[in-house]
């Protein structure tokens, strides 16, 4: 059984200007079903990058990319984006919400594009936002919401798909020390009951929750500890 | 993503911008009412200047004398010898295509009935007149061609009559003086009202032709004993006018003899083109103004892109998110296309409501007819969604091809 990530050799360059810049330079790493990962680095160490490319929101510029045994490279646009629909939940530091829509709404955003009818899209995101404890708040914009709930309501959506990955890039970064550690409570249960969670920070503390962490710098792999 | 979730999404939208979906709707709106009313107004105009010329008879050519030519001193219209009967019979016989002839003399004339008298004119006609004219019996009949022959002292009178002389009772079989001698009333005519220029059509008078002319010397002159002034005839639908002209002009050129090369001296001419004519510039003024609303829809579409722009920009992180969570970028496309023509339908249809509102008031105001054509409330319509299609894709496009990454961080 191959692991749920396998990258191989893995390069991205972009170019700026005339200068092309390396955000990647040669990345191998392979991450099991169930792992709880941490990804470090400081601003431009390629771990965004890497993010980007599990994701699949980018292609890389070489290399081999296996997410959940699909080779993502070989995914046209529209395949793609059906892959990230049915595989990938996303939670932004920026939580990423729809202004003026309901909790609800938000957290059914990615099943409309699942194709799934109305009365399916209401009760599963009602699951998924009572699993976050927001049970109560179903019907309140994004500006009714503390920070906090704000990024519940992201990580109901991000869940919503019932996806075999969580990717979290910087899920704390714009919150307070106390409800960090909530936020964190909930990607520690999500892990336990068998989801995959990477998170991407720079954070110690937040690091600290994952049993495996990868620290970049110069866009290589300068450690991989669990 | 179906249909209705993208409906649902673009009403969202809309409604989370409600000022600025109503104040970008505003150009569709003014274009799809101006065009409504500038249209309704327009047809009704037509449809005015068509019942006019019904009111005429819709196929009507009017033959008269020209000017007379005499030592190179030429004389006024009507001058140059009058038609006659045997022009009439002529005609009748020999013209293919026309459904009646008449001729027409006149004489003014006081009508007396008990203590009442009305001054108007009596007019001899034959039979055909009624139907070529556009009269319609309204009650008893018209006279026949044996009638018309054997002169009987019978008329059929115009609403206007039966007013001023019978207070609106039925006036058939009362006899009335016209000109001291007594006339039998046979028949009454369906209104017509008053032509555009303000003259009463009903106040009339119709007694058979050889009637008029015998009792009132009307058409007769000392070398000229059966002149008639007009011959009137009606082109039987579906002949070719310009043929029947040409055939009637070659007719008269024969009996009136005159020489290859010299110009004619009568006129045959159609009511209907003159007044079609006539209104040819206001048709034309219509249309410009039509152009001028299809324009000013134009600059509404460009408006609706404008806006649609704008809310593409304000809503990079949106579609970066949409795109991340699995839009495809048709998804996004229509999502945004959905928006825009929704915007363009709604305000199409405010723009119908302003519209025919706007042409009631106006035909209420200015006393004028107007036509609401259902085809041309569609084609309005169906212009904004396509103005809602068209500017909206290139701003629809443009949200579609987004990079997610760079969406996503878009400040």
């Amino acid at each position: 059984m191959s692991a749920l990530i396998e990258c191989r050799d893995l390069v991205k360059t972009y170019e700026m200007g005339d200068q092309v810049v390396h955000a990647l330079n040669g990345v191998s790493l392979d991450i099991e079903a169930g792992e709880y990962v941490a990804i470090m680095g400081t601003s431009g160490s390629g771990k965004s990058t890497l993010m980007n490319l599990l994701g699949a929101l980018d292609q890389p510029t070489s290399g081999e990319l296996r997410i959940a045994g699909e080779d993502v490279r070989a995914l046209g646009p529209d395949a793609v984006s059906r892959f990230r629909n049915r595989t990938i939940g996303f939670v932004f530091q920026q939580f990423n919400l729809l202004p003026r829509t309901s909790a609800l709404e938000n957290a059914a955003l990615p099943l409309i594009y699942s194709g799934l009818p109305h009365a399916e899209r209401v009760k599963r995101s009602m699951a998924r936002l009572q699993q976050v404890g927001l049970g109560e708040r179903t019907d309140h914009h994004p500006a009714q919401l503390s920070g906090g709930q704000q990024q519940r309501v992201a990580i109901a959506r991000a869940l919503v798909n019932d996806p075999k990955i969580l990717l979290a890039d910087e899920p704390t970064g714009a919150l307070d020390t106390k409800t960090s550690a909530d936020i964190m409570a909930i990607f520690d249960q999500l892990n336990r009951e068998g989801i995959t969670v990477i998170l991407v920070t720079h954070e110690q503390e937040v690091a600290d929750h994952a049993r495996r962490q990868i620290v970049f710098r110069d866009g290589v792999i300068v450690e991989d500890r669990s | 993503m179906n249909a209705l979730a993208s409906l649902r999404v673009a009403l969202t939208a809309l409604r989370i911008n409600a000022l600025r979906s109503a104040l970008a709707m505003l150009g569709v709106i003014i274009g799809v009412a101006s065009v409504i009313v500038l249209v309704s107004i327009s047809e009704g105009t037509k449809q005015a200047v068509e019942a006019q010329i019904a009111s005429f008879g819709a196929n009507l050519l009017i033959i008269r004398p020209g000017s007379s030519m005499f030592g190179g001193r030429r004389g006024g219209a009507g001058s140059a010898d009058p038609m006659t009967d045997g022009d009439v019979v002529a005609i009748r016989t020999e013209i293919a295509g026309l459904a009646g002839v008449s001729g027409e003399v006149s004489a003014s004339t006081t009508l007396v009935f008990g203590g009442i008298n009305w001054t108007s004119r009596i007019q001899g006609v034959n039979p055909d007149y009624f139907s070529a004219r556009g009269w319609v019996i309204a009650e008893g009949r018209a006279f026949s061609g044996a009638e018309d022959v054997s002169g009987r002292r019978y008329v059929v009178v115009g609403q206007t009559i039966v007013q001023e002389l019978f207070d609106g009772a039925s006036p058939l079989g009362q006899a009335i003086r016209i000109g001291g001698q007594p006339f039998e009333v046979i028949g009454t005519l369906e209104r017509k009202g008053e032509t555009s220029w303000g003259q009463d059509q009903d106040d009339v008078v119709f007694a058979p032709l050889s009637t008029v002319r015998q009792r009132f010397g009307a058409g007769m002159s000392a070398t000229v004993r059966d002149a008639v002034s007009t011959i009137y005839a009606d082109i039987a639908p579906g002949e070719s006018t310009s043929r029947v002209i040409a055939d009637i002009e070659d007719l008269l050129r024969i009996r009136r003899e005159i020489q290859p090369g010299a110009e004619d001296d009568f006129a045959v001419g159609s009511l209907a083109e003159f007044i079609r004519a006539r209104n040819e510039t206001e048709s034309q003024l219509g249309l410009l103004l039509a152009v001028g609303a299809g324009i000013v829809l134009l600059v509404g579409g460009i408006g609706i892109m404008n806006i649609m722009l704008v809310s593409v920009t304000e809503r990079t992180r949106e579609i970066g998110l949409r795109l991340a969570v699995g839009a495809r970028r048709a998804d996004v496309r229509n999502q945004f296309l959905i928006e825009s023509i929704v915007l363009c339908v709604i305000g199409g249809l405010a723009g119908l409501v302003v519209g025919v509102g706007g042409t009631l008031v106006y035909a209420e105001v200015g006393q004028l007819d107007i036509v609401i054509d259902p085809v041309i409330v569609a084609i309005a319509i169906g212009a904004s969604a396509f103005v809602g299609v068209f500017f909206g894709l290139y701003p629809a496009h443009r949200a579609s091809r987004l990079n997610p990454i760079d969406a996503l961080r878009f400040e």
